[in-house]
């Protein structure tokens, strides 16, 4: 690392920068922090003057109504219900798929690859009119089980592009050696190539929870009573019944969004590799 | 990664005639063929029937749905609206992403956990998007309209999501808000397969930083652009999370695009055959950009 002397137009350059990346920082952080700082406003500052970005006093009573009078964290339980279904399976659906057109050669392989690309573009409005008879007729309709199904069906596509992606990327050196120490290709993809997936698997389940977590049209349309109804579809009934609670509906946005955020910047750095390769390979 | 950069060779796999793939694939096959392909067929063949609002019965009636809802009197101002929001939001989204990516691609302090916060809005629940600027766009009690008054842009509450003229735009900035990490990330990675030999060689070529982006770093993430911009504007045109929960569509129908009109027609005045029309025909507006899509990547998966 050599030091330069900056001339004063650099040292200009590099104010602009920085400032401008802080400005967008705000831009971006911005709506989280006054929803975060609402949801600790006590109610009677809130209603009587609004918004504020330094409240007069902090308190969580917020939380312990909504958590206390209202079917928050019955939504919330839903939630994660429908998501410990919905990510094993997109995982199994995907995990296998990904191994069969990462390192199998087979009839089909291509027209199986452009049908992925095309599954991820598939209008929800479109499908959700025949998905929700289709669900009745299965009993599946207002059912947790039901959306976790619809759920893994959208996330596999993009799931088994990134793991497709990952595989692609891991020498193959390792499995031709254990083929010529005469293992079985299910012993090898088991005890060789599993392993290694891991990382890979941790990245793409991650992208499913979000998507389960965040779903809404499918969520709205196939979920009827308290019982099924996840996140999304009961802050949605919040919006319309707490209109001037803005200190229940921003606690309730701060809890929702905590799981998602956390789980995105744990596997950031993979997801956001894979995003980027998903889309500009296809 | 490098090693996969061998295809020719690499190809030489396990099991070549063998069932294995097929059984790796099926559960994934049989789970999108019924919970998308089936369904799929079945919407696209429910928009040439007329289906019962009660048993579900279809009757199949040609193409009266389609002409039934282009004679609708908000057809043309819904095809016009969606012309609006997805133009609107992507070329935002585009600029937006754009520039952000090529700040971030300069050296600065902790550049991982600020390309790690920008991405946040991406996994953020489309409805807590919406709370969020719900309560930052109040027009009584909201930061944006208060501050607005408080240094005397506007003299009383601003009604950005109940004044007919401003609900499309407003959504449109949000959508804008939602999308641009996505944009930002794709064009980042782009950037940063441009080799910094040909910056430098452009640059002792006596190109200045203008120069260098337009001649040398444009060409080469003009790819990924355009395959950004094509996903987005089929997303865009058939996301409708946003819009149904903030404004419904409205105030009247100055915010309603056809899939969400599509939605409304099939859900609110439960006319299944009608909704799914509006959706298939803007597939078959939207299969344009899908085919550019699959052309574009088969180019550059060729190139590689």
């Amino acid at each position: 690392m050599r030091k330069r002397k900056l001339t004063p137009k650099q040292v200009l350059g590099h104010v602009t920068r920085y400032a401008a990346l802080l400005l967008i920082l705000v831009a971006i952080l911005g709506p989280y922090i006054v929803m975060a700082v609402t949801s600790l406003t006590p109610k009677a500052e809130l209603a009587a003057a609004g918004a504020s970005l330094i409240p007069s006093a902090l308190t969580l009573d917020a939380y312990f109504e909504l958590v206390t009078t209202t079917p928050f964290l019955n939504y919330l339980g839903n939630s994660l219900h429908v998501a410990l279904m919905a990510v094993p399976l997109t995982l199994v659906c995907a995990t296998g798929a990904a191994i069969a057109l990462s390192r199998f050669e087979f009839l089909g392989r291509r027209q199986i690859m452009t049908a992925l690309i095309l599954a991820q573009m598939l209008p929800a409005v479109l499908l959700v009119l025949s998905l929700q008879g289709q669900l009745n007729v299965m009993g599946l309709l207002d059912n947790k089980f039901g959306l976790a199904l619809v759920h893994a069906a959208f996330a596999t596509p993009f799931a088994t592009w990134l793991l497709k992606g990952f595989l692609d990327g891991i020498p193959r050196e390792l499995e031709e050696s254990g083929s010529i120490d005469g293992a079985s290709t299910w012993q090898i993809i088991r005890l060789l190539l599993m392993p290694l997936l891991l990382p890979g698997m941790v990245a793409a389940g991650t992208y499913a929870f979000i998507l389960t977590w965040n779903e809404f049209l499918y969520a709205l349309t196939f979920t009827a009573s308290p019982a099924t109804r996840t996140l999304p579809v009961g802050l949605q009934l919040f919006i319309g019944e707490y209109q001037i609670r803005w200190d229940l509906l921003t606690a309730g946005g701060v809890l929702s969004v905590l799981p998602v955020v956390a789980g995105f910047l744990l596997v950031q750095r993979r997801l956001v590799a894979g995003l980027a390769a998903g889309a500009v390979k296809g | 990664m490098l090693a996969g950069k061998q295809p020719t060779r690499a190809r030489k796999k396990m099991g070549r005639r063998g069932y294995e793939p097929y059984v790796l694939l099926a559960p994934a096959i049989i789970l999108i063929l019924v919970f998308a392909g089936y369904p799929l067929v079945r919407s696209i063949w429910m928009a040439f029937n007329k289906v019962s609002a009660f048993t579900g019965e279809m009757a199949f009636v040609g193409f009266d749905n389609f002409v039934a809802i282009t004679q609708a009197p908000d057809f043309w101002g819904n095809l016009g609206r969606t012309g609006m929001w997805v133009g609107g939001a992507v070329s935002l989204q585009l600029l937006g992403g754009l520039v952000l990516a090529l700040l971030i691609n300069t050296k600065f302090p902790l550049r991982g956990v600020y390309r790690g916060l920008v991405m946040v809005p991406w996994a953020t629940p489309s409805v807590l998007v919406a709370l969020m600027w719900k309560w930052l766009l109040d027009p009584n009690n909201g930061i944006i309209s208060k501050a607005l008054r408080g240094v005397g842009l506007a003299d009383r509450p601003v009604e950005f999501l109940s004044d007919p003229a401003m609900a499309l735009p407003t959504l449109i900035v949000i959508d804008a808000w939602q999308g641009i990490p996505l944009f930002t990330v794709m064009i980042l990675a782009a950037l940063q397969g441009v080799s910094e030999d040909h910056k430098e060689a452009a640059a002792t070529d006596g190109c200045g930083p203008v120069g260098v982006f337009r001649h040398v770093v444009l060409p080469a993430i003009i790819p990924t652009i355009l395959i950004t911009v094509l996903l987005r504007i089929i997303w865009t045109a058939n996301y409708v999370d946003l819009i149904f929960i903030l404004t419904g569509g409205g105030p009247g129908v100055s915010s309603t695009t056809l899939a969400l009109q599509s939605y409304l027609t099939a859900y609110k005045a439960t006319n299944f055959g009608q909704g799914a029309a509006y959706s298939v025909l803007q597939a078959a507006i939207l299969v344009i950009f899908v085919v550019m899509y699959l052309r574009l990547t088969a180019r550059n998966e060729a190139q590689r």
